[in-house]
């Protein structure tokens, strides 16, 4: 898939899989695309060559109106957020539900009440977006995307710009979202702690291109100068996890 | 031989570019400008293509019009009294010379009604409804709040133009009458009550002059124009890009853009409604 706003190309033939149910990680240096890759999953944006499939369709090939039912199957957390700024963080959440399901007010209300406390946010439903701090308004985002219960999930860098015990608190959520609703999760990440924390899958994109593609482990171990460098860092930031503290513990 | 040739070939080359290149550069802002024309037909065509379908939303409709038509309310009617006002001081003041000014309330009644009503109103639209639809829309694109809708099944051009495009063209006449109303109101209090002309007078020439087609002109250019104005700011905030500044460029352009449109457009509609209603009839 080829992608460049004027002449400036930013993806030069990405090829990438995303594992169903999986958490799939995409790695890579700021300005590399990441954004603008995953905003072509759900048709955001076009691609000047290439295509996109899911489930086997090439999502560059919907009708318009297929393609709303097809963007209902996706969740996405925006970079910034990108919440409805004339709304309130009750109306924001709830405002899938009242597009796409049949439930009463008060319905809604619990399901957007529940989502809200359990990141966190009980309390913060009349206020809005202007009021909240970047950590907060990134978690309403991630509650408005995860009342729809969607089959694919797409992060773009939950956990920049919250604080550890939140970050902590995103990463398990995303991993249990993904364990109990079986759903695919497709997450940007610049944390290396919490990358190794919820990646089963990480794919690394540099200079428009996938230049590796793995599990963790593989990358942990990956002799590719750039990988090294980026991964390496997961050392100073001292936040290695659990599962992977063990297997190298394990041989000493 | 092989050295000369492929010498030539690229200069060649680069000539032709250079030509090309010129050319295209000659006719860039009227391509542009096609291109700019062609791109607010299409936004409107989609938009009209939603109308139909469901989901209808009657929410967004009621907050847009309210928004152009309730919103806009004091500002029109302060310019239709002062407008109303200001064109009876003159037309008295020059009509007396020849002893015409007892013709001031059908004069001003038929300029006010016909031109002055529709123009001034949606000028006064295209700054704030323009300006005001150009910044918002323009604020949720670069903030991704249109990807966001798009990410959530909703069509941005459903939820975002259509409503107000349709509030523009439903509410500008609405607009027009008021200030139509207003301004005549304005003109009796200068022409009668503070010039001392006769009462009579004045509402025996306004309902000769005035009729039912002259007040139709004016609310059939208020519904073309307020469609205009608020299609352009949509337009323009809909593909904005580029942070704040990009923002800031929309809103000019749509300022600027809607109200030359106005009055480029009135001369034509002002012609096509001759044609239909003509003078004399
Ligand atoms: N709408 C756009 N118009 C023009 N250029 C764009 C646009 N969106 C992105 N770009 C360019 O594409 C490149 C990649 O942007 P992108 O937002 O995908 O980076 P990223 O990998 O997400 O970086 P970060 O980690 O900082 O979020 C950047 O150089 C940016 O200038
Ligand atoms: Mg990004």
């Amino acid at each position: 898939m080829c992608k460049a706003f004027g002449k400036h190309e930013v993806l030069k033939g990405v090829d990438l899989d995303i594992e169903r149910g999986k958490v799939n990680v995409i790695l890579g240096g700021s300005g590399a695309g990441k954004s603008v890759l995953v905003k072509h999953f759900m048709l955001l944006l076009r691609a000047d060559k290439g295509g996109v499939w899911v489930d086997g369709t090439n999502v560059f090939e919907l009708g318009p109106k297929e393609l709303t039912g097809f963007r209902r199957k996706f969740g996405m957390v925006f970079q910034f957020a990108a919440l409805f700024d004339s709304l309130t963080v009750e109306d924001n959440c709830a405002f899938p539900l009242r597009e796409h399901t049949s439930k009463s007010q008060s319905e809604i209300a619990d399901i957007v009440a529940d989502r809200l406390e359990a990141l966190g946010l009980a309390g913060t439903q009349k206020k809005f977006p202007g009021e909240l701090s970047g950590g907060m308004r990134k978690r309403v985002g991630l509650a408005r995307a995860l009342v729809l219960q969607p089959e694919i999930l797409i992060y773009d860098e939950p956990t920049t710009g919250l604080d550890p015990i939140a970050t902590l608190n995103v990463d398990e959520m995303i991993m249990s979202t993904a364990e109990r609703f079986k759903v695919t999760s497709v997450v940007i990440s610049h944390y290396m702690a919490s990358v190794f924390r919820i990646a089963q899958r990480v794919s690394m994109l540099r200079d428009g291109l996938i230049v590796a593609c793995g599990s963790p482990d593989d990358f942990l171990h990956s002799s590719d100068e750039y990988v090294h460098t980026f991964v390496s860092t997961a050392g100073v930031t001292g936040g290695a996890s659990p599962r992977q503290e063990e297997e190298e513990t394990r041989p000493r | 031989m092989a050295g000369s040739d492929s010498q030539g070939a690229p200069e060649e080359l680069s000539l032709r570019q250079a030509i090309m290149e010129g050319v295209r550069q000659a006719f860039a802002p009227a391509t542009g400008m096609l291109e700019t024309v062609g791109g607010h037909v299409l936004l409107g065509l989609k938009a009209f293509a939603w109308l139909p379908r469901r989901p209808f939303r009657a929410g967004t409709y009621v907050e847009a019009m309210e928004y152009i038509g309730f919103g806009s309310l004091p500002i029109v009617l302060l310019v239709g009294l002062f407008t109303g006002m200001v064109t009876a001081l003159q037309s008295v003041h020059v009509f007396r010379i020849f002893g015409f000014d007892h013709i001031v309330g059908g004069t001003t009644g038929v300029s006010i009604a016909a031109e002055l009503g529709p123009v001034l109103t949606s000028l006064m639209l295209a700054g704030r409804v323009g300006a005001g639809i150009a910044t918002e829309l323009g604020t949720m694109r670069i903030s991704e709040q249109i990807d966001a809708l798009e990410s959530m099944a909703v069509d941005p051009i459903q939820y975002l133009v259509l409503p107000r495009i349709v509030a523009g063209a439903l509410m500008t006449p609405i607009l027009v009458l008021l200030f139509f109303i207003i301004g005549m109101g304005g003109a009796y209090l200068v022409a009668v009550t503070q010039m001392g002309g006769d009462e009579g007078q004045f509402i025996l020439n306004f309902k000769l002059m005035v009729d039912f087609v002259e007040v139709t002109k004016g609310l059939i250019k208020g519904c073309i124009f307020g469609f205009t104005v608020a299609l352009i700011g949509c337009y323009y905030g809909y593909n904005a890009s580029g942070g704040g500044r990009g923002v800031g460029i929309a809103t000019t352009k749509a300022v600027v853009t809607s109200s030359v449109s106005v009055l480029v457009l009135d001369y034509f509609v002002t012609e096509v409604l001759l044609v239909i209603f003509p003078v004399g009839h």
